[in-house]
């Protein structure tokens, strides 16, 4: 059974408030006993208390699944894309260091990754994911997009993303304010040093000119 | 510098893109053969192999057990019926009949020993299968295509080719008239 197409996942990190629900939550699954699929990062531990959650954006082009030399990550007609095939996956860390998002992380000591699947097992029944019934601040929120518009009328919810030279449209959105032009978020953007004249897509301009 | 653009906004589609966002057409063929999309994978699932396992181990049992029962049906009525052969009366000592037991069987051969012996055989040679004549003065059947020889008394091949016995057909006399009861082998 498919994931109900009006039912989408928002993530909006600036209502996150670090209480670690969402991890805790994603850990006592039964599908996956132990092993949190969600992780709680902090945007800049020097300067600030922001923490970000980072679940599976389930991208339209899955860099995990391109770059997985065994075939074992998969992607559901609905949009979501699975956790690795446990006969498969060979632990070679290859999706963890290819995903433009930092979702996967493997597991070591059973030689699997596994990464977020959206709680397919409650999802695909209509139920909503763990972390997004846990969040207190509903930084994790899972609904329709009618309900977010109203619940939440000063931000959007974008879901293209570029990073470097490559484009992805997520089935995740994120909660952009509302006043922001660009119906894509540039990620890299971030890395370009104005200092330096330093732009990392330039160093790809090479390449691009060859026929 | 060139960048990929995008199609209208909106929820992602149910079929994965390539990177590039080219034309299907235009990707290279393994992308079809290691299909991102989980319906183009041909995987087997455990559950799915077991299943298949499991059920097809299951219809041979079922099948063993049918021809069990039709053995065990088949063993319970008995396997053949008397038939009468023929009159005493018609067969001379030394003489001998064919006939079928049971109807539309290949031919036997009855003969009289003597007053009161009957014996039956297969009458096809157990060397090649020409049909036997009997020589009952000899004590013996002929096979004359390889001139084989036969025991009239108890069908054990005497000389020739032939390295086994011809199969007995058991007959029985009563009130006058050889039956015939059973086929060995």
């Amino acid at each position: 059974m498919p994931v109900p197409e009006k039912l989408e996942f928002f993530v909006d990190a600036s209502r996150c408030i670090g209480c670690q629900s969402c991890v805790q939550a994603c850990a006592e699954c039964a599908t996956h006993k132990g092993q949190s699929m969600i992780q709680l990062d902090y945007l800049d531990r020097q300067r600030s208390t922001q923490t970000i959650p980072v679940v599976c954006m389930h991208c339209d082009t899955p860099t995990c699944a391109e770059v997985c030399p065994a075939d074992a990550i998969k992607r559901t007609e609905d949009g979501v894309v699975q956790s690795a095939r446990k006969p498969r996956c060979i632990a070679c860390n290859n999706c963890v260091l290819a995903c433009p998002f930092g979702v996967p992380k493997m597991n070591s000591r059973m030689n699997l990754m596994m990464k977020c699947d959206m709680c397919y097992d409650r999802t695909s029944v209509g139920l909503r994911p763990m972390c997004a019934s846990v969040c207190p601040s509903q930084a994790l929120a899972f609904g329709t997009r009618e309900e977010m518009a109203r619940l939440r009328p000063r931000a959007r919810a974008v879901n293209s993303f570029q990073i470097g030279r490559q484009l992805i449209r997520t089935k995740v959105n994120v909660m952009v304010p509302l006043e922001l032009p660009d119906e894509i978020v540039d990620v890299t953007a971030a890395m370009y040093e104005p200092s330096i004249g330093h732009d990392p897509l330039d160093a790809m301009a090479p390449l691009e000119e060859e026929p | 510098m060139s960048r990929a653009t995008l199609e209208a906004p909106g929820p992602i589609g149910p079929r994965s893109i390539p990177p590039d966002r080219g034309p299907v057409a235009a990707q290279p063929r393994w992308r079809r053969d290691f299909p991102i999309d989980s319906d183009d994978d041909d995987y087997v699932s455990r559950r799915d192999l077991l299943k298949y396992v499991v059920l097809t181990s299951g219809a041979f049992v079922v099948g063993q057990l049918w021809i069990l029962l039709k053995t065990l049906l088949r063993a319970r009525e008995p396997a053949f019926q008397p038939a009468p052969v023929a009159g005493v009366d018609e067969l001379a000592v030394g003489a001998a009949k064919t006939f079928t037991y049971p109807q539309g069987s290949p031919p036997r051969l009855l003969v009289r020993l003597d007053a009161a012996t009957f014996v039956a055989y297969d009458q096809q040679c157990t060397h090649l299968g020409c049909p036997i004549v009997p020589a009952v003065a000899q004590g013996k059947l002929h096979c004359p295509c390889h001139n084989g020889w036969f025991d009239v008394r108890t069908g054990a091949p005497l000389a020739g080719p032939p390295q086994r016995r011809l199969p007995r057909v058991d007959v029985e006399v009563r009130d006058g008239v050889v039956y015939a009861t059973g086929v060995e082998g």
